[in-house]
């Protein structure tokens, strides 16, 4: 069934979007739109949905009710359009754990059907900085330099849409910056960055727009300058987490 | 194009995978010659009797080293939901199925060669007069129950009995390609003209394309959460 209202002709959008896990309502009545060039910060409590707001975005999981929809269209009519220009890092690496760091982009590219794609693992290789290690199995790795090599992969096929589920998991200090930096330049590159993380201040000092979420629904959505951050109750929030 | 180079993708990285480690065709070899060696003290290994035994004990032996190669072929996919960053790529789903498929087949062939070994030496039968033949029928019962595991494989990895649902699953649907491989293989092993059991083969090819075609276009829908 169509959406009642018309879609956004560019980027990706939640309309009314619901999605059960059993008895659990992990998103109630969600809609979002997610425009070319935005960066925003999902925040909330564990089992706010953040993780399936994610997963219904980048197209692994499909709304129980609603709309998931990629340039007007819904997402699940063509996911292989969505999927290549979407890039996800998630808690799961997606990595193989007894091919090296290389190997695995390597796959991904070929499954992306990437041109010059010896280059373009080296260079994304490089942007993490692990090009030493790249020839190593993934499980000899230490997690931090796991998730280096997940954030290649996900960015390998330069996608427009970057959707990030708690991406400063395991980084070291300077792994953090570095992608901190990132986070503020894509942006400006006309990419789109999503990302959750527990940590508000950090959050808050990458994006400009904030999306709060608690048990399902989305409590808050607009600039991160006009969050009434008492009323959300984003300081109890945050000595929660 | 792309579409093989996806296939090929897909079964070199299995390759190299199972290279690096070693597991799945060892447990699949190891678990077919024991079967094997443990029915050759169970029954008499006079000729006539090896000719009415021999393709049901064959396909006892490929069924079990079978399944244990289905699971392991899923397993690798679990750990780190790395079917989920195959999921996450533009590529065809049933690219990424007949990937599997070829490397699920090849696994399933070498564990096949080693279990027909041992019955040579173990039942003194020689399968070099009709090897062709059999050959034929073996091939066709391979590909029909490699493609019911490899989709069955994928199905039963998101369930939390994996181990025990993938057999649970699989073998019921597996039982037509079952019954007409022993068929076909007794007439094989027998020497008998094909023409004698034609209609078995042609069920055979019958089951192989179903299965390969539902499960090429079905395979989009495992993947999902």
């Amino acid at each position: 069934m169509p959406p009642e209202t018309s879609p956004a002709k560019s980027g990706l959008e939640l309309r009314n979007v619901s999605k059960y896990f059993g008895d659990l309502a992990a998103l109630r009545d969600v809609t979002l739109r997610i425009e070319i060039g935005e960066s925003i910060f999902i925040y909330g409590p564990n089992g706010a949905g953040k993780t399936t707001l994610l997963r219904t975005l980048c197209t692994l999981a499909r709304p129980a009710e609603g709309h998931a929809l990629f340039n007007g269209e819904e997402i699940h009519s063509n996911p292989a359009a969505a999927r290549a220009r979407i890039g996800f890092v998630s808690h799961a690496t997606f990595l193989y754990g007894d091919l090296t760091a290389r190997e695995n982009l390597k796959l991904a590219g070929t499954l992306f059907g990437l041109t010059a794609l010896k280059e373009r693992v080296a260079a994304a290789l490089a942007t993490f900085s692990i090009e030493d290690r790249a020839d190593e199995p993934i499980r000899k790795l230490s997690r931090g330099l796991q998730q280096r090599a997940t954030l290649a992969r996900a960015l390998l096929h330069d996608p427009d849409f970057i959707l990030l589920d708690e991406p400063f998991t395991g980084l070291d200090a300077a792994s953090v910056e570095k992608l901190e930096a990132l986070l503020r330049r894509l942006p400006g590159e006309g990419k789109t960055v999503v990302f959750s993380t527990h940590n508000f201040d950090q959050g808050a000092s990458l994006a400009r727009r904030l999306v709060v979420m608690a048990a399902g629904r989305v409590q808050f959505d607009g600039p991160l300058g006009m969050a009434p951050l008492d009323s959300l109750g984003i300081r109890n929030l945050k000595i929660e987490n | 194009m792309q579409t093989l180079r996806v296939i090929w993708a897909i079964f070199v990285k299995d390759l190299r995978v199972e290279w690096r480690h070693r597991e799945t065709l060892a447990s699949m070899c190891v678990f077919g010659v024991l079967v094997v060696f443990l029915f050759n003290f169970a029954f008499e290994t006079a000729r006539e009797m090896s000719l009415r035994l021999l393709p049901g004990l064959l396909w006892v032996a490929f069924a079990f080293a079978g399944v244990l190669g289905f699971n392991r072929s899923f397993a690798a996919e679990r750990e780190n939901a790395s079917l989920e960053g195959l999921t996450l790529t533009p590529a065809d789903p049933g690219a990424i199925y007949a990937g599997k498929l070829l490397a699920n087949l090849f696994f399933m062939t070498v564990a096949e060669v080693v279990i027909v070994f041992a019955v040579s030496l173990w039942y003194n039968f020689s399968f070099i007069p009709v090897l062709g033949l059999f050959s034929l029928v073996t091939g066709l019962g391979t590909l029909g129950y490699v493609a019911v595991g490899t989709i069955f494989g994928a199905i039963s990895a998101n369930t939390r009995m994996r181990e025990v649902m993938l057999p649970v699953l699989q073998f019921p649907v597996a039982v037509p390609a079952f019954i007409a491989s022993i068929e076909g293989t007794t007439g094989a092993l027998r020497g008998e003209p094909l023409a004698v059991y034609a209609d078995w083969v042609n069920l055979l090819i019958a089951f192989c394309i179903i299965f390969l075609v539902l499960s090429y276009l079905l395979f989009e829908y495992v993947l999902e959460e």
